[in-house]
């Protein structure tokens, strides 16, 4: 990778696109983490970046995953039947609060509509 | 040297209980004793101060299931004892990673986020497996969520060591399986497999690791990472006890949509059948690595360990003895793009999956007062998540985000798509390669120490060089023992065949095994065990 490009990679996770990441990922960070995880974001972008020099014109289909998903191997869709399920309560158990049966969360944040 | 029932194979334990020669309890018995010598200090989330003695123990396990296996085990002799059929995996001791869900166990994926979860429900495979007669033994770490080649990352510590010798890694991210059954800790393990993560720690353990066909093997109950790439898959000393494990997990699933509907062979059958005819191939681009320069981004060429390279040219040179057909210079030209790829791809799809970590239906919730429902968010998962699964979601949220990486996610998805074509090329029946499989080395070199690579995210990652590919394709993969380098670690070879053909790839290893069964290095024992 020409030097020019490694830099603009370098430089491409700012601390305020950092910032963001971390706002769209929900995580308040100890400091001592910053500087690690957006090191290690930058570096991983570098070799990310080895990708800009392939040729993948439009005819190159997209493969979301790699085996044919044809129709020959598709499990058929199971039967539209409603089912009780047998571990609703301990399900529930594993709730960090529950009460009387409802999962108990702090206010939801919002916003007042113009 | 005396026999401990836990090192038997579990063909040998199957037959032994079957015929009433030993009780299921007994061979529980033998492997509880095997885990409390080698295994040393419970890992916990506690903060971790190392102690030279971590250094020669192995640490496989976050949670060791003894009164759920007694029980299964009994019931195993309970049905020896009435006359009837106890299953193909009778009384076998099974250690499954930590990452699937087994009921009324903690089920961790090596995370604090979900360190007091108890599974409500057992994941599709290892249902399959108890229903066989396999006896869970416990839940072996892993990398958190399975980020990771070493295990280090996991937050229950101390790591697990290599029983070969426990400064060195066991690999991952399914290290806690392979050495608890190289250690004889466990006879076989479920592992999960999305870049290599069962067959380079097999191959750094010393023991046979397969990564089905993607579909092959349900995901339903496996905590999911990446999900067009995980797969579930066998981890045994031996052949015969792999192809055990595939009869029992392989198949349809209906609460995966992804399993595939296509019929599931007899993997026993057809073991011993030999190589004569089958075309084997080796391709230049699996000999060498090509990755950045850390220092100035230029893609550079090495090639991999000369004695791991021998090593896979000798097995070539054993199978062409044996009647196979070696094909050279097999082109695969965008094998080094995998890794690339692979941090595309893998950081999106596990940013997405780890969005349901909250702290409010399951798992680790801050514990204290908060303002509002965000706030309680970033508190949990800030200080539920350890460093790498923050690292693999801002990657994810980054690659993919419009704004700042146009296009990225796509072009990834197009170059999966040429490493896909590949393999079609190499295995098509009328092209010109015409190839039953590829003969590759599993790893570029043998096991790492605890602590060289650990925190350089890139570094790590390259350690899949030469697995991850066919994740990407969805192709099987079998990673097999093949002797020893200098520092007396083990050493891999693999085979990568066309969509569900887990059959040839287990017949050409059960083969290999037949041909050296009386090398020297087959006696050898790791370290954590020779003096018991």
């Amino acid at each position: 990778m020409p030097t020019k490009a490694k830099d603009k990679a370098e430089q491409a996770i700012t601390m305020g696109i950092f910032k963001h990441l971390v706002d769209l990922a929900a995580f308040e960070l100890p400091p001592e983490e910053e500087e690690y995880l957006r090191k290690e974001l930058n570096e991983q972008l570098r070799a990310i970046r080895e990708l800009e020099a392939i040729e993948v014109s439009e005819d190159i289909p997209i493969t979301s995953h790699g085996v044919p998903y044809s129709v020959a191997i598709m499990p058929s869709l199971r039967e539209d039947i409603i089912e009780i399920c047998p571990e609703a309560d301990d399900i529930l158990d594993q709730a960090p609060e529950v009460e009387e049966r409802y999962i108990v969360v702090p206010d939801i944040p919002s916003e007042a509509l113009e | 040297m005396t026999e401990h029932l836990c090192d038997l194979p579990a063909y040998e334990q199957v037959r032994r209980i079957k015929d009433g020669e030993i009780s299921a309890v007994e061979l529980l018995k033998s492997t509880f004793e095997r885990i409390d010598a080698v295994e040393g200090r419970q890992a916990t989330t506690e903060p971790y101060t190392p102690s030279p003695t971590d250094l020669e123990k192995v640490h496989a396990f976050i949670t060791v299931t003894r009164e759920r296996a007694h029980a299964q085990a009994e019931s195993i002799d309970q049905k020896v004892a009435a006359g009837e059929d106890p299953g193909p995996l009778a009384g076998v001791p099974l250690a499954v990673k930590d990452i699937f869900c087994v009921k009324d166990t903690p089920s961790t994926a090596g995370s604090k986020i979900l360190e007091n979860f108890i599974s409500p429900y057992s994941a599709t495979p290892v249902k399959h497996l108890e229903e066989d007669g396999a006896v869970v033994v416990g839940k072996v770490n892993l990398d958190e969520f399975t980020f990771g080649s070493s295990n280090e990352s996991s937050a229950f510590l101390p790591p697990v060591g290599n029983p070969w010798d426990p400064a060195y890694v066991p690999g991952g991210s399914s290290g806690g399986s392979t050495a608890a059954v190289a250690a004889g800790e466990a006879t076989i393990s479920l592992g999960t497999d999305t870049a290599g993560s069962i067959r380079q720690p097999a191959a750094f353990c010393g023991v046979v690791g397969m990564k089905p066909t993607y579909g092959r093997v349900s995901r339903y109950g496996l905590i999911a990472f990446a999900s067009s790439l995980d797969c579930p898959g066998p981890v045994a000393r031996n052949i015969t006890d792999t192809a055990l494990m595939m009869n029992a997990i392989a198949g349809p699933d209906s609460r995966d949509a992804t399993a595939a509907n296509t019929p599931v062979p007899d993997y026993s059958k057809g073991l011993m059948e030999g190589v004569k005819g089958l075309r084997i191939g080796l391709s230049p681009e699996y000999f060498k690595l090509k990755y950045p320069d850390p220092e100035t981004g230029e893609l550079i060429e090495q090639p991999i360990s000369p004695e791991i390279e021998s090593a896979v040219l000798a097995a070539a040179q054993t199978f062409a003895e044996m009647g196979a057909e070696i094909i050279e210079d097999v082109s695969m030209p965008n094998t080094h793009h995998g890794i690339p790829v692979y941090f595309v791809i893998s950081r999106v799809e596990a940013a997405s999956n780890l969005h349901r970590y909250d702290g409010v239906k399951y798992g680790y919730r801050f514990p204290d007062e908060e303002e509002n429902l965000r706030e309680l968010y970033k508190e949990t998962r800030g200080r539920g998540f350890g460093i790498q699964p923050k690292l693999r979601i801002l990657m994810g949220m980054y690659v993919s985000a419009e704004q700042y990486e146009k296009g990225h996610y796509e072009r990834a998805l197009r170059v999966r798509t040429l490493i896909r074509d590949d393999f079609e090329r190499a295995f098509d029946p009328s092209g010109s390669y015409k190839l039953d499989c590829l003969l590759t080395a599993t790893t570029p070199t043998t096991a790492f120490k605890l602590g060289a690579v650990y925190g350089d995210s890139v570094l790590m990652q390259y350690a899949d060089l030469l697995t991850v590919p066919a994740n990407h394709a969805g192709v099987p993969g079998l990673s097999i023992p093949a002797g020893f380098g200098e520092n007396g670690l083990p050493i891999g070879i693999q085979f990568i065949g066309p969509d569900f053909s887990e059959a040839t790839l287990l017949r050409a290893g059960r083969s290999y095994e037949m041909a050296t069964e009386a090398d020297a290095w087959r006696a050898r024992q790791p370290k954590v065990i020779e003096t018991l």
